[in-house]
C-alpha cells in the first residue's frame, strides 16, 4: 500500500534581498495564473497547505507559498544572531518583490493574510502594476494594540506557548480542531522573536490609514475577505478600508477568524472561489 | 458561575497538563462580584466569593457581570470568544502578576472559559481546551 503524496513540492531559492544573501524555501502545486500566497505574522507558508492540495484552485492557478525570511524553513540571514527581527513595510515590500521576481512571476496575483493582508494594501497602493489582482484576508489599514508583545519575547516565558496562546482566540470558534491545532502548532514553532519582530509591521510602523485612499482599483481589482470572529482585524476595519477606496470589493466570512486559509479551509474555498474565478475570467 | 468550574477544571486532562506549575490566587470580578480561586498545581483548591474586604490575589481580573455572561455563552458573539478579545474591545482589565498570565495563557484562558460547559447539553467552542474531554 503507497502513501498519499501531496501534488505540491518544496525547493530552496537563494535571494538577495536588501543587499544581504538569503536561503527563502517555498512550496507550490497547480498550473496558470501565480497565486503568490502571503502567511500571518509568526507563521509560515504551512498556512495555505489545503490550497495546494484543492484541484478547483490548482487547475487554473499556480499557488506559491514562500517562507517568509526567518519564518518556517527559510534561514534568517548570516549575522542573525547580532540583531533583533524587525519587519517594516518597506523590508516586507521588497521582500515579496524580490521573490516574485526571482520566480519570474508574470503578473502574479498576490494574496495575503493578516501582516500580508496589511501589505497586500501597499502593494496596490504603491505596486499596482506587477500584479493581476490582490486579495486581502483580514486586511485592515491599523490595528489598535491591545497587549504588550514583550511578552512574546523574553527568556523567562516560553515564546512557542505564549506565541500560541496569544492567538489562539483568533481562530474562529467552529474551527475543526485539526486545523485549530495545525494553525496553532505553526506559532509555536516560530523562531524567539519573530512573530513580536513581525508584529513591529503590524502594529506600529505599517499604520496606512492615511495612504489607503489612494489605491487605483482601476489598476489592480482589489479583494477583501475578512472572518466574522477575527477581532484582530474585525470586520468593520476592512469595511472602513473598502469604504475608502472605490471598487473594492468585500467579503465578510460567517464564522470564521483571522486564519481562514488554515482554520478551516473547506470553508474558506466557499468565499476564495468565487473571486478566483472572477479573475480567471478577466485573464 | 465561577463557583461551579473547581470539578471541571481539575478534571480536565488538558488544563491539568497546561497548568501543572501555576500555584497563585487569582480575583476575578464580575461587577460587583468578586470570585477569589486559590489554584495549586493547576487545580482549583478553592472559589471564595462574597466581597472578600482586603483580599490578597496574584492576578486581578475585572470585567462588567455583562460582558463575562456574554463571554460565558456557549457560543459567544463576536468580540466574546476570547480574553485577549475582551482586551482589545478595552472590556477586562487584567492586573498583577501578568508574568503569570502570559506564560500560563493556555490554561487561564481555559479556566476562565469554563463556565461555557455548565450550560446542558453545550460543547465549548473553546480556542484554549478540547472541550469534550476529561
Amino acid at each position: 500500500m503507497s502513501a498519499f503524496i501531496e501534488p505540491l513540492t518544496g525547493r530552496y531559492a537563494h535571494i538577495a534581498i536588501g543587499g544581504k544573501h538569503h536561503r527563502v524555501y517555498f512550496e507550490e502545486a497547480g498550473s496558470g495564473i501565480p497565486l503568490l500566497c502571503l502567511h500571518t505574522a509568526g507563521a509560515d507558508g504551512r498556512q495555505f497547505r489545503a490550497l495546494m492540495n484543492d484541484a478547483a484552485v490548482t487547475k487554473n492557478f499556480r499557488v506559491i507559498a514562500f517562507d517568509m525570511p526567518w519564518h518556517g524553513k527559510s534561514s534568517p540571514p548570516e549575522g542573525w544572531q547580532h540583531d533583533d527581527y524587525q519587519l517594516t513595510s518597506e523590508s516586507y515590500i521588497e521582500q515579496i518583490l524580490a521573490v516574485s521576481d526571482a520566480l519570474a512571476l508574470d503578473k502574479p496575483v498576490a494574496m495575503g493574510c493578516s501582516i500580508g493582508g496589511r501589505i497586500a494594501l501597499y502593494l496596490a497602493l504603491k505596486h499596482p502594476q506587477k500584479f493581476r489582482a490582490i486579495i486581502g484576508l483580514q486586511a485592515s489599514a491599523f490595528v489598535d494594540p491591545y497587549y504588550d508583545t514583550e511578552w512574546l519575547h523574553r527568556p523567562d516565558a516560553h515564546g512557542g506557548e505564549v506565541c500560541a496562546g496569544a492567538v489562539s482566540g483568533l481562530v474562529g470558534p467552529q474551527a475543526p480542531d485539526v486545523h485549530r491545532w495545525e494553525t496553532l502548532w505553526h506559532y509555536m514553532q516560530g523562531g524567539p522573536g519573530v512573530f513580536k519582530g513581525d508584529l513591529f509591521f503590524y502594529k506600529v510602523d505599517g499604520d496606512i490609514r492615511d495612504q489607503v485612499g489612494g489605491i487605483d482599483t482601476n489598476k489592480c481589482p482589489l479583494y477583501l475577505l475578512t472572518g466574522e470572529y477575527d477581532y484582530s482585524c474585525p470586520p468593520e476595519d476592512t469595511v472602513a478600508v473598502a469604504d475608502r477606496v472605490p471598487g473594492a470589493q468585500v467579503t465578510i466570512m460567517p464564522g470564521l477568524g483571522h486564519f481562514p486559509m488554515s482554520e478551516d479551509p473547506e470553508k474558506f474555498r466557499r468565499y476564495l472561489l468565487p473571486v478566483l474565478e472572477k479573475i480567471f475570467a478577466a485573464r | 458561575m465561577l463557583d461551579e468550574i473547581a470539578a471541571l477544571v481539575n478534571n480536565d486532562a488538558f488544563l491539568q497538563r497546561k497548568g501543572r506549575f501555576v500555584n497563585c490566587v487569582v480575583m476575578v470580578e464580575a461587577g460587583p462580584k468578586r470570585f477569589r480561586l486559590t489554584i495549586r498545581g493547576g487545580k482549583i483548591e478553592s472559589v471564595e466569593t462574597g466581597r472578600l474586604i482586603m483580599a490578597r490575589y496574584d492576578l486581578l481580573m475585572r470585567a462588567s457581570a455583562n460582558t463575562w455572561n456574554r463571554f460565558w455563552e456557549p457560543m459567544p458573539a463576536p468580540g466574546y470568544n476570547d480574553l485577549f478579545a475582551l482586551l482589545k474591545k478595552r472590556l477586562l482589565t487584567i492586573e498583577g502578576d501578568v508574568h503569570l498570565f502570559m506564560a500560563n495563557l493556555f490554561y487561564f484562558k481555559g479556566v476562565l472559559e469554563m463556565p461555557r460547559r455548565l450550560v446542558p447539553g453545550s460543547k465549548a467552542p473553546s480556542g484554549s481546551a478540547p472541550g469534550d474531554k476529561a
